[in-house]
């Protein structure tokens, strides 16, 4: 696998929702969900994706789906390292045939199994729709996936509402995996279970990886997480990419306040390292009617007058690290180390 | 002084075809007014259906076959009492003036708790509407008001949206905002902040933290995420497979955490000194058989400690003080001719 190979890039994407109201359901304003995004994710390597709630992650995972299509933009798609398909604009056939090399996890596992299907069921349904095997092959699929996120073959006759959060999610964690998907799209896939069996699902995840390459877009709000598994990040804000960098780089040396403020109220159980908490003044910002000029600068505690009028571009400051900061040069912003944030 | 709530020996199994699942089994906590219990442990140990009873909507078949929940209540004269929700019917009018007035839950999945076909604002001046007399337009003035505190921009607007239409987080939020309108004595948090980034959640442990200032309210915090548990609480409850392991103040527990299950815990988390990638440190095996019926201590066979001494098998589940408000369960420590 080159450096240079490239399973999946989204360029300038955007997914705007329609608002409606009153009798004739007119479209009176649009939420700017997703708002002009680029990055790309090699074969085989982890992209973490992290931002305020509300800026939009589930989003472009949902685009990448293909189960939204977005307003504008392209998503470039190359499973077998030869031909390309351009998610955005793909016909629903060319979507379904997609389907077995990207799988989502989603965020809400209560709301993502099928409450009148049992668990082998579940399992099956993947496997049986895109005919991968049958018979005898299948019940072996079925009880090696089970076992793979650590549950019990006893369970497989279960029905969903049976099992605690942590149990489902582990579930839809083996539903994905069961087609042997090239790209899993993993929104909040531990924020349901124990750290426990979190540490399992991350150790599973990055053997995975090396095992079959597998590549994965990893939304979380967990920064310490997204640390230790990610060789890339993306950082949004309202719709926007605002850093982007190597993973390193990002929590050793990060570029955009917004991306220090996340850094200094990380939680923690050691208190006696806590520093500087970075408090952010105002209020979360609103989609449906962004600020003008930088959207970060109602709540960014080194605005300056240009901040509210020009939008900042996001540009390379040092090789392969990206910020849409006007001042990401000169500010000096405190990494992660020196904030006391204990990831 | 009285507590908000006091738990005592609480059993809530479900009995089901296959067997008995004992979801929750003897297990005790009391809150003061004004603090905050955090609730820990595997995934599936029952720490929902803790606060599912407290609230008295175990769902069937599950069944409180056994204790006690006091709820510390006023008489006329103003002097503390206490009523046993076990006791109650739960479907009578009692339970469910309770219900969201006295006791509110924000509940682990958000999906479930609002009516997709109901805009997520009038749901919350229905649940506020029902419990305080109010009239129509306060009642939106409080809930747009609730909704900023929790941090929804523009809440005039959001006020309109349908579940569907807002992010994991933003429903989230206003799950709490309607759990927290109608100014509840008492809060059993489930998972509340698992959607949020870490300066939203900052701002909702702040705020649970005022309104506890302001009107004393009790908090039961349940969460996977140690970091949030350790800010919020005063002192934490580490349960597993249905009992308690572990009860301590906070700054005890994870400086000076006794038991080997609460250990192994705060070991899996990656931190600082953890190296990217690497493995990190898992529990090894899985929970018992959910049917299973277990005398002694429930993480005999996963425990690191005890070598499979059989005391740890044989000898009876007991919880001991081992230090100011520090019970532990684990006969390594509690049994005195452990050898
Ligand atoms: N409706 C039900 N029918 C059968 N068993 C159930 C039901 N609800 C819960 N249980 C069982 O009760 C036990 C405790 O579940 P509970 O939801 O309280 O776990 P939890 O500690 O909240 O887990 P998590 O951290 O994953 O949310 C589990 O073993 C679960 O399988
Ligand atoms: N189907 C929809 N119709 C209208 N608006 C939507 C829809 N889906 C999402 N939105 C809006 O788009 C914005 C981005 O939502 P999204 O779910 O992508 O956020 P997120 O970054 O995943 O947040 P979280 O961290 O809270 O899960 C939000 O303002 C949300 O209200
Ligand atoms: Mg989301
Ligand atoms: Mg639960």
């Amino acid at each position: 696998m080159s450096e240079t190979e490239v399973l999946l890039e989204l360029t300038d994407v955007k997914k705007h929702f329609p608002i409606r109201k009153g009798v004739f359901k007119k479209v009176v304003a649009h939420v700017k969900a997703v708002d002009g995004v680029n990055f790309t994710i090699r074969p085989g390597e982890t992209v973490g994706l992290v931002g305020e709630s509300g800026c939009g992650k589930s989003t472009v995972g949902r685009m990448i789906m293909g189960a939204y299509r977005p307003t504008a933009g392209h998503i470039w798609f190359k499973p077998d390292g030869k031909q390309r398909t351009d998610i955005a604009s793909a016909e629903p056939s060319e979507i379904r045939a997609l389907r077995p090399y990207v799988q989502m996890v989603f965020q809400d596992p209560f709301a993502s199994l099928n409450p009148r299907m049992t668990i082998r069921e579940i399992l099956a349904e993947p496997l049986v729709v895109n005919k991968v095997v049958r018979g005898r092959a299948l019940e072996d699929r079925i009880r090696e996936l089970v076992e793979l996120v650590g549950l019990k073959i006893q369970h497989l006759g279960r029905y969903p509402h049976a099992f605690s959060g942590g149990q489902r999610q582990r579930i839809s964690i083996a539903r994905a995996l069961a087609l042997y998907p090239r790209l899993l799209v993993a929104d909040e896939p531990t924020s349901a279970l124990d750290v426990s069996v979190q540490a399992q699902i991350v150790n599973l995840a990055l053997e995975i990886q090396d095992r079959i390459g597998l590549a994965y877009l990893f939304i979380s709000h967990d920064l310490g997480l997204v640390r230790h598994f990610s060789k890339r990040i993306v950082l949004m804000y309202v719709g926007k990419i605002v850093e982007y960098a190597p993973a390193e780089p990002l929590f050793n040396r990060p570029l955009h306040p917004y991306t220090e403020a996340l850094m200094s109220n990380v939680p923690t159980t050691r208190p006696e390292l806590v520093g500087r908490r970075i408090i952010l003044k105002g209020e979360p910002a609103d989609p449906i009617n962004p600020p003008a000029g930088c959207p970060f600068h109602p709540r960014c505690n080194y605005a300056q007058e240009i901040c509210s009028t020009v939008v900042p571009e996001l540009r390379e400051i040092e090789p392969g690290h990206l910020s849409a900061c006007h001042f990401a040069e000169s500010l000096n912003l405190t990494g992660c180390d020196a904030l006391g944030c204990a990831i | 002084m009285v507590p908000a709530l006091d738990v005592r020996d609480l059993r809530v199994h479900f009995l089901l075809d296959e067997g008995t699942v004992r979801a929750v089994d003897g297990v005790s906590f009391s809150v003061e007014p004004g603090k905050t219990l955090g609730i820990v442990g595997e995934s599936g140990s029952g720490k929902s259906v803790i606060g599912q009873s407290i609230l008295r909507i175990v769902p069937s078949p599950g069944k409180i076959v056994r204790g006690e929940i006091l709820l510390r209540m006023e008489n006329g004269q103003g002097e503390p009492t206490q009523l046993d929700m076990a006791q109650i019917e739960s479907h009578g009018r009692l339970a469910r003036s309770i219900r969201g007035k006295e006791i509110a839950m924000i509940f682990q999945e958000p999906m479930n708790s609002f009516s997709p076909v109901h805009t997520v604002g009038s749901q919350i001046v229905e649940a506020l509407r029902l419990h305080a007399d109010v009239s129509p337009q306060e009642a939106r003035n409080r809930t747009v008001e609730m909704l900023k505190k929790v941090g929804i921009p523009q809440p005039e607007h959001r006020i309109g949206a349908y579940p569907h239409e807002l992010s994991g987080g933003m429903r989230q939020r206003a799950m709490i905002a309607m759990a927290l309108v109608c100014n509840p004595r008492i809060l059993i948090a489930d998972e509340p902040t698992t959607a949020l980034d870490v300066t939203i959640q900052a701002q909702i442990i702040d705020l649970l933290k005022k309104l506890q200032e302001e009107f004393g309210m009790a908090i039961l915090f349940i969460s996977h995420n140690l970091g949030v548990i350790s800010e919020i609480s005063h002192e934490v409850l580490v349960v597993y497979f249905g009992r308690v392991m572990e009860h301590a103040p906070v700054d005890v527990l994870f400086r000076e955490a006794l038991h080997p299950y609460t250990k192994a815990l705060l070991r899996s988390v990656p931190g600082i000194d953890t190296p990217v990638r690497s493995h990190l440190a898992t529990i090894e095996g899985t929970l018992p058989d959910p049917y299973a019926n277990i005398p002694g201590c429930p993480f005999f066979g996963r425990c690191m400690e005890c070598e499979g001494r059989t005391v740890c098998r044989d000898d009876p589940y007991s919880l001991t003080k081992v230090g100011p408000r520090h019970f532990v369960a684990c006969p390594r420590i509690c049994v005195a001719d452990f050898a």
